[in-house]
């Protein structure tokens, strides 16, 4: 084995400097399939935003901003507007907030931990849309868990609530699903961040006699920087493209009720047919979603050894 | 690395707070299940008991039979052939474009190699959720809509980017050594490749199968924008046809789910490992 080591033949492609071309065999398939299902789509909604279109599909010429001005003038955009914000905000800081501790806990040495973790990946491998129809029966007025529970407990005066149809509930219970759904990817990325810290560092702290919570204070927590960074981004971009909790639920009504800028550019296409400012509100998603993807990449450029 | 060894040696010992800490972590794992929990017991009520007042958490009589009516209750035979047929065409095209890809971007330096990393994390990152006005009608110009072969390319597109990352860190990993003795003992590129490398690095192709099949199983918007014909609908669309159609027999519905959920639970337990460092793409560690 040793002497082969001598003298090897440097394997062609190994040489430096390679040109593209000859990475195109290997890459090449896979760059197609980015263009066709990514690039050709995004290219196809800003070509059609700015063309009129019919509500049947057909194109009529170019229509310059038309589209977006009547996206603008719609009544409902700036509730709705507000109304993302609001969803994304809520559950991207409460999902965080709720998994650092989650995190810490199934971090600690217990018996049974990895039955614990496996049930905390159950809500992650679901679908998404299902999750939504088991705790829509959940919270079913008559026969659902949560108003049987609130009966036992003697709460609301034994009166059911409406979860889903009372507007003072509804949107309240989306963002808990999207919180639900979102925890199990964000607690697991916390704790593999907990997971990389060194156990001397920790150690040489309690050895010096600091507490439980002055270690995680001023060492873990500040370590796991990255880690939150990354999960945030994640689940902006994931509860701003949320679309099956709210569309299994509410279809966004009633109304436009609960409706996010995603459900409503969706609505607009696909059950309205008012193709027009629905690509408009496409073109925006898109350019909010490339925003924060932009910032993505150079996060995690400037985390990562080597790209 | 000693500390480590030492810690898993020594047996673990109940102290009042550790018990604490146990008891809330088993909660807290309920907590996570209990919606699924919820959803087995009623897939296990007959039709009487679901809107029987007051309502029981168990079922009073437990129909198993729903689990072999329900086949001929709704069209969930058909429901799940799309699934499977949708969902191993798309794992199989992501590892067609993926293995050589990641292959070649973890063994080469070409000018491009950069950007192109950046832009399959940039498609990781983009749901087709965002893109499906887009996406439709680029389906529409093809002649594909209501098509299966639609559904496999979309999901395949979006779950390229995971496979990629995840097996350029694994070819990476194999040293270039072993391969350069292969190459000189006479072995093709190719030979090489599937005999030294494949081996190693196959725990990450089984996590990138695994994970392409579950999120193609679990695909929603696609599958309701392109899918028309309810026979041609996979399970995560045909589920919501449930609801109004067949008069919402929430038993059926859940054993249905049941069905659909519990398989794709096990194998995603499976990956557990790989699962944060390919979302992640090698930035958390």
């Amino acid at each position: 084995m040793t002497s082969i080591s001598l003298d090897v033949p440097k394997i062609k492609n190994r040489r430096p400097a390679n040109s593209i071309i000859n990475a195109l065999p290997w890459i090449g398939p896979a760059l197609l399939l980015i263009v066709l299902v990514v690039v050709w789509p995004a290219i196809e909604l800003i070509r059609i935003s700015l063309t009129k279109i019919t509500s049947a599909g057909t194109l009529e010429g170019f229509n310059g901003l038309g589209n977006y001005r009547l996206l603008f003038e719609n009544p409902d955009l700036k509730a709705i507007a507000i109304r993302t914000v609001i969803w994304v905000l809520s559950v991207v800081s409460l999902t965080i907030l709720i998994s650092l501790p989650l995190a810490q806990l199934i971090n600690q040495n217990f018996p049974g931990r990895k039955f614990v973790r496996w049930a905390m990946i159950v809500p992650w491998a679901a679908s998404v849309v299902m999750t939504s129809i088991i705790w829509k029966w959940m919270l079913d007025l008559t026969s659902g868990e949560f108003n049987l529970t609130l009966q036992q407990l003697g709460l609301q005066n034994g009166q059911p609530v409406d979860w889903l149809r009372d507007p003072r509930y509804s949107f309240f219970v989306l963002v808990w699903i999207a919180v639900f759904v979102s925890i199990p990817f964000t607690t697991f990325v916390i704790l593999a961040g907990l997971q990389s810290i060194p156990h001397d560092i920790v150690e040489a702290a309690q050895v010096d006699g600091a507490s439980s919570w002055q270690v995680y204070r001023g060492i873990k927590f500040p370590l796991l920087r990255n880690s939150l960074l990354i999960a945030t981004i994640i689940n902006l971009i994931n509860v701003f493209n949320s679309f099956p909790i709210i569309w299994a639920l509410t279809r966004g009504g009633p109304g436009y009720d609960t409706d996010t800028m995603i459900t409503f550019a969706y609505k607009m296409a696909f059950v309205e047919y008012n193709m027009g400012p629905s690509t408009a509100l496409g073109v925006v998603n898109f350019a909010f979603i490339m925003l924060i993807v932009l910032i993505y990449l150079r996060v995690t450029k400037a985390t990562r050894v080597q790209v | 690395m000693r500390t480590k060894v030492k810690k898993e040696e020594v047996k673990f010992i109940w102290t009042p707070k550790k018990a604490a800490t146990a008891i809330s972590a088993y909660m807290i794992g309920l907590f996570f299940i209990y919606p699924y929990i919820n959803m087995l017991f009623t897939s296990l009520k007959p039709r009487g008991e679901l809107y029987a007042s007051p309502t029981k958490r168990l079922p009073q009589s437990w129909q198993f039979d729903n689990y072999l009516n329900v086949w001929s209750k709704a069209p969930i035979g058909d429901f799940l052939k799309a699934s499977v047929v949708v969902s191993v065409c798309a794992t199989i095209l992501v590892l067609i474009v993926s293995v050589p890809a990641a292959y070649y971007v973890a063994r080469n330096r070409f000018k491009g190699r950069g950007a192109f990393l950046l832009l399959v994390l940039a498609t990781q990152m983009f749901s087709p959720t965002a893109l499906i006005i887009g996406i439709f009608r680029e389906v529409k110009f093809f002649g594909l809509l209501d098509t299966w072969l639609a559904l496999i390319i979309v999901n395949a597109g979006f779950n390229l980017a995971f496979a990629v990352w995840l097996l350029s860190g694994f070819f990476a990993s194999v040293p270039v050594e072993i391969e350069e003795a292969a190459l000189v003992d006479g072995c093709t590129r190719f030979t090489a490749l599937r005999r030294i490398v494949l081996p190693v690095t196959l725990p990450g192709l089984v996590t990138a199968v695994i994970f392409t099949f579950v999120a193609t199983w679990n695909e929603f918007t696609v599958a309701l924008t392109i899918i028309s014909s309810s026979s041609r609908q996979p399970i995560s669309t045909g589920i919501t046809t449930f609801i109004g159609q067949y008069d919402v027999a929430w038993q059926y519905l859940f054993t249905t789910t049941a069905i659909a959920i519990i398989p794709v639970v096990i194998l995603f337990i499976s990956i557990e490992k790989y699962l944060v460092g390919g979302l992640t793409a090698g930035s958390v560690k």
